[in-house]
């Protein structure tokens, strides 16, 4: 406890590159942009498999293969085709499997929570006039907003976890702590590194939970979509 | 990594095929001791559930949030205490990861035994127990093994993690790839931990359509 107290009060902690701040600000840009990254892809892909019915089946075939993925296998595979393109370590081969992994979650919810909308609503608004864009963006993508940010959420919290795994590929981010502690042998990094990570995502989880039960609870369902599981990170 | 290797070198391969069977057979190893245990803990948990239905929040929000920290951060956490490269260190946070799954599938499927069905073996002369076991398990079977399913395709994917904390089956070949810019074990690593994962899915898919199969049409998917 003592050698924990005095390696955060070394003040390199506190200022310079490999400052807990700094650190926390890397992991958050870069989780941050490949989530952007991934909703940018998935929502437009995942609206359309679910307003015209078709391509569900590779829907699903994304998101199982996304979850039988291992994180660690997929950061790895890549590696090299980045390099070859000649972009080099650190923000790239981390991003790139980022924006792919956060893909699936948002895809599939997106395309559920539409499917899932009532087809007596659908008709209805086809009935009084709406033309099929008007249908997919004022009634199918409001009622499917609640699914889509459990989507988002389940996304986000696999995203930071994996982006901790970036450290190996020479990436910045709290990753930085647990990969250099456990090569120097300095449990107190280790330490460090693996409870700011935790909390990181334990606090976005929460965080984006609050927001998804009060859309949930607008939305007028709190059943669904919200309580799906995704996979571990 | 040089532009004109190839990404996979079977001579390579070749030459090291029992390192990889190894690696295979350690990886399958700590997945279904972790499977294992955290099914033995999670039934535990399920049964008290079932019998106590206020502690369902608490232990399932336990759950959660062990699920919700990134294994890498658990696997790192746990290294001064129980050392880097044992397998406690890196079964501990995978049995960890299989709770929540198996958890809530337990319960669900013990949940979606009707009323009737149960009332009808307590008035056959079944105690709670017979009742339990003959009754209530088979008709949750669908869900459970849905539930075992699951944890047991996220648990291959975290074994390669703990490669970081010295374990890890497959996942050491893929770090060793990487460490030495050298793609092929890497491949190796990546290819066999996937084709794992799809094995026991579709495997114990195939257990779960044999153990039911008047659920067949629609099996019960977590």
């Amino acid at each position: 406890m003592n050698e924990l107290i005095a390696w955060l009060s070394d003040p390199a902690r506190w200022a310079g590159s490999d400052s807990i701040p700094v650190r926390l600000i890397e992991h958050l840009q870069l989780s941050g942009t490949a989530v952007l990254a991934a909703l940018l892809i998935a929502l437009p892909l995942g609206a359309l498999i679910g307003h015209t019915g078709r391509f569900t089946l590779l829907a699903v075939t994304i998101a199982n293969v996304g979850r039988a993925m291992p994180t660690l296998a997929l950061l790895v595979i890549l590696l090299p085709f980045i390099l070859r393109a000649g972009l080099g370590l650190g923000f790239w081969p981390t991003f790139v499997p980022l924006v792919l992994l956060g893909i699936p979650p948002i895809l599939v919810n997106t395309y559920v929570g539409i499917s899932q909308v009532d087809a007596d609503v659908r008709e209805a608004a086809r009935g009084v006039g709406m033309s099929g864009r008007q249908v997919l963006f004022g009634v199918e993508l409001p009622l499917a907003w609640p699914a889509i940010f459990a989507g988002l959420r389940t996304a986000s919290v696999q995203v930071i976890a994996t982006a901790t795994l970036g450290a190996l590929v020479a990436s910045g981010g709290l990753g930085r702590y647990i990969i250099d502690g456990i090569a120097l042998r300095e449990n107190e990094r280790i330490i460090v590194g693996a409870a700011l990570v935790a909390l990181f995502a334990l606090t976005v989880d929460r965080g984006l939970a609050l927001v998804e039960e009060r859309l949930a609870r607008r939305a007028g369902q709190s059943e669904g979509a919200a309580g799906a599981l995704r996979p571990a990170a | 990594m040089r532009e004109d290797e190839p990404l996979i070198e079977w001579e390579w391969i070749e030459r090291n095929a029992d390192q990889i069977l190894d690696r295979l057979i350690q990886h399958i190893g700590l997945t279904l001791i972790a499977v294992a245990a955290g099914f033995l803990i999670s039934f535990a948990l399920a049964l008290l559930i079932h019998r106590r239905r206020r502690l369902y929040g608490p232990l399932t929000g336990a759950a959660a949030t062990l699920y919700t920290i990134p294994s890498i951060a658990l696997f790192a956490a746990l290294t001064p205490i129980t050392g880097f490269g044992s397998i406690l260190t890196a079964e501990i946070a995978l049995i960890s990861y299989t709770l929540l799954i198996l958890l809530r599938n337990i319960v669900s499927g013990l949940d979606s035994v009707p009323a009737e069905v149960r009332e009808a073996a307590t008035a056959m002369g079944y105690s709670s127990w017979q009742r339990l076991w003959r009754v209530e398990l088979p008709l949750a079977l669908p869900l459970i093994v849905a539930g075992v399913r699951v944890a047991t395709v996220t648990t291959v994917g975290l074994v390669t993690v703990a490669a970081v904390i010295g374990q890890g089956g497959l996942g050491q070949l893929i770090l060793s790839g990487l460490r030495s810019f050298f793609t092929t074990p890497t491949y190796v690593g990546a290819f066999l931990s996937l084709s794992l994962a799809l094995a026991f899915d579709v495997g114990l898919l195939g257990l779960q359509r044999r153990l039911t199969p008047w659920s067949a049409p629609k099996s019960a998917n977590a």
